[in-house]
C-alpha cells in the first residue's frame, strides 16, 4: 500500500511539473536520472548474487534473495527509460541528436554517437541484463528445489557471464546515458566512477531491504555477522568511490586543459552546494561514522548511513546530469525532483517485494546455507 | 614471564578448543595458547578483550594526515613558495596524495611500534620458545601455577583433556 501511495506521489509530481510549465528538459532529465538510478540498483542487486557465487563465498546466501528480487526492476526501469527516449527525450537530453548543432568535435564522434547505434546498444544492454537476470534467478530457484550441485555450477557459470558482461556494459552505458550529455567532454575514468557509485548504493539499498524485512518479521536468520560484512562493503566502497572521484578531479584540475576543466568549472560555479555536499555525504560521513568496528554491526548506525549514501548518490547523479541536460538557470530541486524520486522508490519497492514473494526468503537447500548461518567475523 | 608455568600440547584444534574451555571451567589460569594458525572461537574461549591496536592506527593515521597536510601548507605558502603552472600556492587538491600517503605510513608504523613496545618484542628481545613444533602442527597451552603450588591439579586436568608433552617450568 505504501508503495502504491508513493507511486501516486510520483505521478502527481510529474503532472505538477507538466502543469506548472517547468522546462521539459527538466522533466525529462529527472525521469532519466531516476530510471538510470533505479536500474543500476537492480543491476547491483544481481551483481551481489553473481560476484559471491563466483567467489564461492557462503555468508551472502542468507540474503541473496533480496539481491535477486532487486534485479526484477531492470526490465521495468528499462521500459521507462525507453519511453523517455522515444517520447522526445533524446532531443531534450542529448545535444548530439541535433544534427544542426554538430560542430567539428561532435562531427568526429558521429560514428559512435548516432541514434540508430545508440538504440542498438540500448537493446543489447537490456537484452543481456534481463536474460542473465532471468537465468540466474531461475537457476537459483532450481538449486533451492533440490540442492543439486549441477545447478550450483550452472549458477556460477551464468554469474561469471553476468559479471563480465556488466563490467563492459556498465562502463559503455554510462558513456551513452550520462557522459554523452556533455558530448564535448570526456573522461576515461568516468565509467568506473559511475560503477563505483552504483555499487555502493546498491549494497546500501540491499541492507535497507534486509532491515525492512526483519522489521516485518522475516529473515530472522540474518544476524550481526552478515550486517557487519555489508557495513564493511559500504565503508570500503565509499572510500573506493571517493578515490575514483578524486583521481578524476585531480588530473583534470592539474592538467588544466580548458575543454576538460569546463566540466568542473560549471559545477563549481553554479552547483557548488551540491558539489561539496556530494563529497561530505558520500565520503566524509560514511568514512567517519562506519570506521569503528561496532558501528558496522548495529542497525542504528548502518541504516542511517545507508539512507545517507542513497540520498548522496542521487545528488551525485544529479550533478552529473543536470548541468549538461538542463543548465543552471532551469535546474533546481523542488517538488518535481523529490516527488518523482519518491514515486520511483515506491515503484522499486513494489517490484522488489513482488519479486520477493515469488520465492522462499530462505534458500534452505543452497549448499552454503548452513555455512552462512554459522558465519563468523571478528574484525 | 616471571611466573611458574606448565606447558602442554594438543594435536587437534577442536580438542584444543574444548580443552581450553574445560581448563577455564576448572578455574585454572590459561596464560596463553600458541597455535600455528588462527583458531576460530579461541579468542572467546580465552575471554580475551578485543585488540586496541585499531585505536592506535586511527590516531597514528590522523596525526600522519595532519602532519602531511600542514607541512605542505607551510612549505608551499611560507617556507619555499614556488609557482607550479600558475596554480595557487595553497593548492589543496595537490596536497591530497601526500596527505593520504603519510596517513597510511603513520598508521602502519604506529601499529607496528605500538605492538613491539607493548609486547616487548623487536631486535634484541628475549623470547621463550616453548616448543618449536607450534609453528608446524602442535597447539600449545601455557598454564600458570599458583603460589601455593597446584601442579598436581593442573597435570591431572591436562591429562584428562588429552594433552601431551607436559613440561614444568618451575
Amino acid at each position: 500500500m505504501a508503495g502504491i501511495a508513493m507511486v501516486a506521489i510520483g505521478l502527481l509530481a510529474l503532472v505538477y511539473g507538466w502543469i506548472a510549465g517547468l522546462e521539459s528538459n527538466r522533466i525529462y532529465a529527472n525521469l532519466h536520472l531516476n530510471s538510470f538510478y533505479f536500474v543500476s540498483l537492480g543491476l547491483i542487486g544481481l551483481f551481489f548474487v553473481a560476484v559471491h557465487a563466483i567467489a564461492e563465498s557462503g555468508w551472502q546466501v542468507s540474503m541473496q534473495r533480496v539481491g535477486e528480487a532487486m534485479s526484477m526492476f531492470i526490465p521495468v526501469g528499462g521500459l521507462i527509460m525507453l519511453i523517455v527516449f522515444l517520447s522526445g527525450g533524446m532531443h531534450h537530453l542529448f545535444e548530439w541528436t541535433h544534427e544542426d548543432h554538430l560542430d567539428h568535435i561532435l562531427i568526429k564522434k558521429v560514428s559512435y554517437l548516432n541514434q540508430p547505434f545508440f538504440f542498438v546498444r540500448f537493446f543489447v544492454f537490456f537484452a543481456g541484463w534481463v536474460l542473465l537476470a532471468w537465468l540466474i534467478r531461475k537457476t537459483s530457484r532450481q538449486l533451492d528445489m533440490n540442492g543439486d550441485l549441477q545447478y550450483f555450477n550452472r549458477l556460477r557459470k551464468y554469474s561469471a557471464l553476468y559479471v563480465v558482461f556488466l563490467a563492459v556494459t556498465s562502463v559503455v552505458s554510462s558513456w551513452d546515458w550520462l557522459m554523452s550529455i556533455d558530448a564535448h567532454w570526456f573522461s576515461t575514468l568516468y565509467g568506473w566512477y559511475v560503477f563505483s557509485s552504483m555499487l555502493v548504493t546498491g549494497f546500501s539499498v540491499l541492507v535497507i531491504f534486509v532491515f525492512v524485512l526483519q522489521r516485518m518479521g522475516y529473515m530472522k536468520h540474518v544476524n550481526d555477522e552478515h550486517i557487519h560484512d555489508m557495513g564493511k562493503y559500504m565503508f570500503g566502497l565509499s572510500i573506493f568511490w571517493a578515490y575514483l572521484w578524486f583521481s578524476q578531479y585531480m588530473l583534470i584540475w592539474y592538467a588544466n586543459i580548458p575543454e576538460e576543466t569546463i566540466y568542473f568549472y560549471e559545477r563549481l560555479k553554479y552547483f557548488d552546494t551540491i558539489f561539496y555536499l556530494n563529497l561530505i555525504v558520500n565520503f566524509a560521513l560514511p568514512f567517519l561514522l562506519m570506521m569503528p568496528r561496532n558501528a558496522k554491526r548495529v542497525y542504528w548506525v548502518v541504516i542511517p548511513v545507508a539512507v545517507l549514501i542513497f540520498i548522496g548518490h542521487w545528488l551525485d547523479l544529479y550533478q552529473l546530469i543536470m548541468p549538461g541536460a538542463v543548465g543552471h538557470e532551469a535546474a533546481g530541486i523542488g517538488f518535481l525532483e523529490i516527488g518523482l524520486t519518491i514515486g520511483f522508490i515506491g515503484l522499486f519497492m513494489l517490484v522488489t517485494f513482488w519479486g520477493l514473494s515469488k520465492a522462499p526468503l530462505v534458500p534452505k537447500n543452497h549448499p552454503f546455507y548452513e555455512e552462512s548461518l554459522h558465519y563468523h567475523t571478528n574484525y | 614471564m616471571n611466573k611458574d608455568y606448565i606447558t602442554a600440547y594438543y594435536y587437534d584444534e577442536d580438542v584444543l578448543l574444548k580443552a581450553v574451555r574445560q581448563l577455564k571451567e576448572k578455574g585454572l589460569e590459561v596464560l596463553d595458547v600458541l597455535t600455528p594458525f588462527p583458531v576460530h572461537g579461541l579468542d572467546k574461549a580465552l575471554g580475551m578483550r578485543r585488540s586496541r591496536l585499531t585505536r592506535v592506527a586511527f590516531w597514528g593515521g590522523a596525526i600522519g594526515a595532519a602532519v602531511g597536510f600542514l607541512f605542505q601548507a607551510w612549505v608551499f605558502t611560507k617556507g619555499y613558495p614556488l609557482n607550479f603552472g600558475g596554480k595557487p600556492f595553497f593548492a589543496v587538491p595537490s596536497f591530497m596524495p601526500v596527505t593520504f600517503e603519510l596517513a597510511v605510513l603513520f598508521a602502519a608504523f604506529s601499529m607496528v611500534f605500538a605492538f613491539l613496545i607493548y609486547f616487548k618484542l623487536g631486535p634484541g628481545a628475549k623470547t621463550v620458545i616453548h616448543d618449536e613444533r607450534i609453528t608446524d602442527d602442535r597447539f600449545l597451552v601455557v598454564i600458570g601455577v599458583r603460589k601455593e603450588g597446584n601442579q598436581q591439579e593442573i597435570e591431572q586436568a591436562l591429562k584428562e583433556t588429552g594433552a601431551e608433552g607436559i613440561t614444568h617450568n618451575v
